[in-house]
């Protein structure tokens, strides 16, 4: 579907681009939004608000490290809670970026084009979330970095047959990747906004950041062999990370988490999560800078497939899970399995149900795929889902460990509320800044789109 | 700037499309200039081969740097639970290599990725605040719209004169000497 080819019945596709547009036109449009469009009273407010949450969030971190945590619903057995839950869920958002950015590209997909800068950033942004919650987890944060390698006067080293262990590496690893990511992909297009800017703060702050970038040819040449490896190796990455994250359970062997099905099924989900988290983010974004004209209704419907699929993945993951827990006739799996059905949080299961498995189901009409308010309701009850779907995995499993002695209950306290609220606040918040602050739509990307549009689309993306 | 010695760098000529720019700088090489550069405002297929660049080192240190980082990984584990800090975790081997591949896969994505992307900017001589064709107003373009073709003056063939003479005939619709401040 790179947009090349005819539809049956032999009318031409959508453009991915608006018609008219011109290599000036597009770098306007989307440089217009940094450098010169004023600061909107809604922008204003909308930050206003969201640093407010983000206060709320420092008092909970804060509070936190006064008291410890103790002040979270966490207890024995059920030591994960919310924090892990939490993490989860930002980590698996952040993977759409990565999925856009690296696999797209490698899969030559023009739709990419519009979507990757915004996307990326979103993934930096879930991702610097998600690794707040483990840090804050441990308790003591200040001695975080004992879980690095490094030569300590107490001669320990880190454990490195721990799942733990390997989170610690793969999500640095990922953090640090698409960070690098993210930047060679913006180097050019600080190139054009230094060139475009008319403040002196401009022209030094994009004149700093875009460290002389000429496009010659012979850089072009090299920055085009390392973007295409950096997404080679981001390929492989993206899909270890949620591999790894999803080992944190599966090595275990509590019941409900140790499966095989637990890498697959995570990486689909992540993927699920993250491409609603895209569109929950892209479809006010194109609406308020008025970048419909970039991010079409052809992108939103496109981002809806990769949600159904992905969404029927994770169903067969779900049934997979309880398929197994009777299959194998192993009493502890067969009893979580009824657990999720008629325990004590059995609701938060049909809610899982319901947001991730059924509702999705309406992306099969046309129709729905293509109606905007829908896609953005459908987008958020995802998320929710995905957030349930953790929730489940975590809570009822160590809620129902193999003696019923040690069974337990879990519910959230404010602080956890407080905290899950706080990050949702600092996502959004960099996205606001991200939005007015560095181009949200990859410039030089279009430009080449721009030119393969006009030359018949025999290119490559 | 008047005190300041400036000498030539080179003479630069101006197109708008892609196609006109690798015409261009197709000629140019035929007609003999070595030192040629062009500039575009996104990558253009064939135009470093056009100006006579072949081979990029970024692939190979790549490589180096994902080999050199699983070979650190793998080795820092080893060392690590096997002589530095043996510990019998139920039984199992001090060298379990199987516990240590996820790690020294993240490892080896890591290297390679720094070095993919610090051998291109390293390669690429960047950060490098000043360079003369920054001084040739027009040059702004070159990031939105504008394509344009540079003929160095190191060039045994260059000639002020008969080099802006010959990018005129190539169509270019601005021909500017760029000017290199010492």
């Amino acid at each position: 579907m790179s947009g090349d080819e005819k539809l049956p019945g032999g009318h031409e596709p959508e453009p991915w681009l608006e018609p008219g547009h011109t290599y000036a036109s597009v770098t306007d449009k989307i440089s217009s939004v940094v450098l010169t469009r004023p600061l909107g009273i809604g922008w204003l407010l909308g930050f206003a608000f969201l640093f407010g949450i983000v206060m709320v969030l420092n008092l909970a971190i804060g509070w936190l490290i006064t008291k410890g945590v103790g002040i979270w619903g966490i207890n024995i057995p059920i030591g994960w809670g919310f924090a892990i839950v939490n993490f989860v869920w930002w980590i698996g958002i952040g993977h759409a970026g990565t999925l856009i950015s690296a696999i797209l590209y490698l899969l030559n997909q023009k739709w990419r084009t519009s979507i990757n800068r915004f996307a990326e950033a979103m993934t930096l942004f879930a991702v610097a979330c998600a690794g707040l919650f483990p840090l804050i987890h441990t308790g003591r944060p200040w001695m975080a970095y004992y879980m690095f390698p490094y030569p300590s006067t107490m001669g320990i080293w880190p454990q490195f047959r721990s799942p733990l262990i390997w989170d610690v590496f793969a999500v640095s690893t990922y953090g640090t990747v698409s960070l690098m990511f993210w930047f060679v992909g913006l180097l050019p297009d600080l190139a054009t906004l230094r060139d475009r800017a008319k403040t002196r703060w401009q022209q030094v702050i994009f004149g700093a950041l875009s460290m002389g970038w000429r496009g010659s040819a012979r850089h072009w040449h090299r920055y085009q062999s390392a973007y295409l490896l950096l997404a080679g190796l981001a390929t492989p990455l993206v899909l270890s990370v949620h591999t790894v994250v999803s080992f944190d359970f599966a090595v275990g062997i509590v019941p409900g988490w140790h499966t095989t099905i637990f890498p697959p099924y995570f990486v689909a989900g992540a993927i699920y999560s993250g491409f609603a988290m895209v569109l929950t983010l892209a479809i006010p974004m194109r609406k308020a800078y008025g970048l419909e004209g970039f991010i079409t209704l052809r992108h939103l419907e496109q981002m809806a497939k990769v949600m159904l699929a992905t969404g029927l993945i994770v169903a067969y993951g779900y049934f997979i899970e309880f398929f197994m827990a009777f299959y194998s006739g192993n009493k502890f799996d067969v009893f979580l399995a009824k657990q999720r059905l008629h325990g004590p949080y059995a609701p938060f299961y049909y809610a899982l149900i319901l947001c991730n498995i059924l509702t999705p189901q309406l992306l099969w009409f046309k129709k729905v795929r293509r109606n905007i308010p829908a896609l953005f309701v459908m987008s958020l009850i995802i998320n929710l889902g995905m957030w349930l779907e953790r929730f489940v995995i975590v809570v009822i499993s160590l809620t129902r460990d193999f003696m019923p002695s040690a069974w337990g209950r879990y519910s959230a306290t404010v602080w956890d509320y407080a905290t899950f609220v706080g990050t949702l606040g600092l996502f959004t918040m960099l996205i606001f800044l991200f939005v007015r602050g560095l181009p949200a739509i990859a410039i030089s990307e279009m430009r080449e789109l721009v030119h393969q549009d006009s030359h018949g689309n025999e290119g490559h993306s | 700037m008047s005190e300041r010695r400036s000498q030539l760098f080179g003479v630069m000529g101006e197109f708008s499309t892609p196609e006109d720019l690798l015409a261009a700088t197709k000629k140019a090489r035929e007609a003999g200039y070595k030192h040629v550069e062009a500039y575009t405002p996104f990558p253009v297929e064939g135009l470093s081969e056009a100006v006579g660049f072949k081979w990029t080192a970024v692939p190979l240190l790549t490589l180096i740097g994902g080999v050199g980082g699983g070979l650190t990984g793998f080795g820092l584990q080893y060392w690590v639970a096997a002589i530095a800090y043996p510990i019998n975790i139920a039984g199992r081997p001090y060298n379990s290599w199987p516990a240590f591949i996820p790690v020294t896969f993240e490892l080896t994505v890591l290297g390679a990725s720094i070095f993919a992307v610090f051998s291109m900017l390293a390669l690429n001589k960047l950060p490098q605040p000043y360079h003369p064709v920054f001084n040739v107003e027009r040059f702004s373009q070159a990031s939105t719209d504008k394509f344009f073709l540079c003929i160095e003056a190191r060039d045994p063939k260059f000639d002020l004169a008969e080099t802006s003479r010959f990018l005129q005939s190539l169509h270019a619709q601005h021909v500017n000497e760029v000017k290199d401040e010492e």
